[in-house]
């Protein structure tokens, strides 16, 4: 990346003996960008914006922001805003004081505080709530304050630790795309934690997946579902069938697997060895076309199964579905397709080339 | 039954505990020269006397001057003494807890002597400023206790949230956490004065004549001449006690109301 606004060169951080919580992370963040670290908890993501934060010291690498490095640099010295989960609102002092907090402390004029304030708390839609204490906001309410706080000095670069982790879903809906338009239009460079993926995929510009101390995959939001690079990412990033599987034959681009269950299915070998290795074939499920017909008339390539289980969901029908020897595959369905055979009745799926993708084993790979 | 046999015993105990005050304190009122009831008769004689008096006025100034200043003292000492320990990890906190924390254990009577010989030297014996440090020195250990409890309701993150607003660590302190542990501190100060006003042991030793303060002026006062004057500096000391509880109460109050 070409002037990125923030850089992890070599960036690694170990607490005692044990694992180090972030290995070897190199990553760049561009001016503008929304970029999410993406990851179940331990995964290192915290800990990597802690670094930037300038809360956590890195044991190795090095951090620069608009090129200058300050992995070494006290937090109160960067610049930089951050949001927590917890809010950390100041609970003595009203929102208005909250949010000038930061330009009093770099020796703001008074009156262009007061200004610069009403502009922040509009921007969040709080303009009338300046009088109050946080306590008597609401969770919401109160991160909203916490967002204009870090806004309001302007930093080159606004971290948000898992800002909506405490909010109920439909509040946590709500902020993320308050959160995404307010970036839209500001324009201002954020890094954003959190560990739900459909959290990351309604805000994201790019998200990286951590796992394990290491990021597994940086990609946009589309090119991470469509395309995920290993086995971790493709089971943790929306849904997906993993089946396991021995790779038969291969070729540059694709693979023949058969599958622990029994069939033989063609799948892409984004992450794949070569003949007689173990894999998983990730299939989402919303790309499994179900129809209560043989497996001959519904084309080639298509596998007879059994239906399981069918639930309702309103927009969908989930299915579950037997395939060979003990396998299991789940399937969406777009309701108002058709009769399907009740549970225990046969059925056949198939689904689109290029829809499968085999990757080694993350399990036997350690 | 049970109920019943609780009360009792509640009330067994405040008797036990009051008993000496009520005892003390009619005393004060009384209109003849001895220490025994039933009382001859009302009258405030003994306070004038008390507030009339070279021997008494002078101990109280002592009291009050020696007791703010040490109060003063062992919180500017104690309550940063309490942040440190409170943002301390591992095991070395247990250690820095029980040497901050040792003129509270250490026999009084220990303390004074060591004071004596460390001042003597140094000729801080029979000085206010001696007085101050000693008394500052037995109250910290109250600061320190009392801030300590106060920083529990505090959420770390507010510092961390306050160096991400661009405030140094003493900024942060001052602006942001000193407000929400105040009443606290205030607490802890009063308790560093309360301390200071009822000691007698190391006044005992290291007060001058210049120095002497109230309690150590009623020692005095009991050994020379039983007046009852004496009873009537006690009455003033239980007076300020009960004041000083009443605003350790009223800050505690204010920490819950503001600790939202």
């Amino acid at each position: 990346m070409a002037d990125p606004l923030v850089r992890f060169e070599g960036v690694r951080k170990s607490y005692g003996a044990g694992p180090a919580a972030v290995q070897s992370l190199d990553l760049d963040i561009a001016r503008g960008e929304l970029l999410t670290l993406l990851g179940p908890s331990g995964s290192g993501k915290t800990t990597t914006l802690m670094m930037l934060a300038g809360f956590e010291l890195p044991s190795a690498g090095r951090i620069l922001l608009e090129g200058r490095d300050i992995a070494r640099l006290p937090p109160h010295r960067r610049g930089v805003g951050v949001v927590f989960q917890s809010y950390a609102l100041f609970p003595h002092m009203s929102v208005a004081e909250n949010v000038a907090f930061p330009l009093s402390v770099r020796g703001v004029a008074k009156a262009a505080q007061a200004d610069r304030v009403r502009r922040a708390l509009a921007m969040v839609r709080l303009e009338s709530y300046g009088e109050r204490r946080p306590a008597q906001l609401s969770g919401g309410q109160q991160q909203r304050v916490a967002l204009a706080r870090a806004l309001v000095f302007e930093p080159p670069i606004v971290l948000l630790d898992e800002p909506l982790g405490a909010l109920d879903k439909a509040l946590r809906e709500e902020m993320q795309l308050e959160i995404r338009h307010l970036h839209q239009r500001l324009g201002v460079t954020m890094m954003y934690v959190t560990h739900d993926q459909a959290e990351a995929l309604t805000l994201s510009d790019r998200i990286a997946v951590f796992e394990g101390g290491r990021i597994r995959q940086c990609a946009d939001p589309r090119r991470l579902y469509d395309r995920p690079a290993d086995a971790f990412v493709a089971g943790f990033v929306g849904e997906n069938n993993l089946l396991p599987g021995r790779i038969e034959a291969r070729d540059a681009e694709s693979c023949e697997v058969r599958l622990a269950c029994g069939p033989v299915v063609r799948a892409e070998a984004v992450d794949a060895g070569g003949p007689g290795e173990g894999c998983l074939v990730a299939i989402r499920p919303e790309r499994v076309a179900v129809a209560g017909v043989t497996a001959a008339e519904l084309g080639e390539g298509a596998l007879p199964a059994t239906v399981l289980e069918a639930i309702f969901l309103g927009d969908h029908v989930r299915l579950r579905l037997g395939l060979g020897d003990g396998g299991e595959v789940v399937a969406k369905r777009p309701a108002g397709l058709g009769a399907l055979p009740e549970p225990g009745g046969a059925a056949a799926i198939a689904w689109p080339e290029g829809a499968a993708f085999a990757f080694r084993d993350a399990g036997a790979r350690v | 039954m049970a109920r019943a046999a609780c009360w009792v015993a509640g009330v067994l105990v405040a008797v036990f505990l009051l008993a000496p005050i009520f005892a003390i304190v009619p005393l004060s009122f009384s209109a003849g020269s001895f220490l025994f009831y039933p009382l001859p008769g009302l009258s405030l004689r003994w306070y004038r006397d008390f507030f009339g008096s070279d021997f008494w006025l002078p101990a109280v100034w002592n009291s009050l001057g020696i007791g703010l200043a040490s109060a003063a003292l062992a919180t500017l000492l104690g309550t940063p003494a309490a942040f440190g320990l409170w943002r301390m990890k591992g095991r070395f906190r247990a250690v820095a807890m029980g040497i901050v924390l040792a003129p509270m254990v250490v026999p009084v009577i220990v303390v004074a002597v060591a004071l004596l010989l460390a001042f003597g030297p140094i000729g801080l014996v029979a000085t206010h400023a001696g007085m101050v440090i000693a008394h500052a020195a037995l109250g910290a250990p109250f600061v320190v206790v009392t801030v300590l409890a106060s920083l529990e309701a505090f959420d770390p993150v507010q510092l961390r949230a306050a160096s991400a607003c661009g405030a140094g660590p003493l900024r942060a302190f001052f602006r942001v956490c000193l407000p929400q542990i105040a009443p606290g501190v205030a607490a802890g100060a009063v308790f560093a004065f309360a301390t200071s006003l009822d000691e007698v042991v190391v006044a005992l030793f290291i007060a001058g004549p210049a120095q002497r303060t109230l309690p150590r002026q009623m020692f005095a006062g009991l050994n020379d001449t039983i007046s009852l004057t004496t009873t009537a500096a006690a009455a003033m000391l239980v007076l300020l006690s009960v004041v000083l509880l009443a605003v350790v109460g009223w800050l505690q109050g204010r920490k819950k109301a503001g600790g939202g």
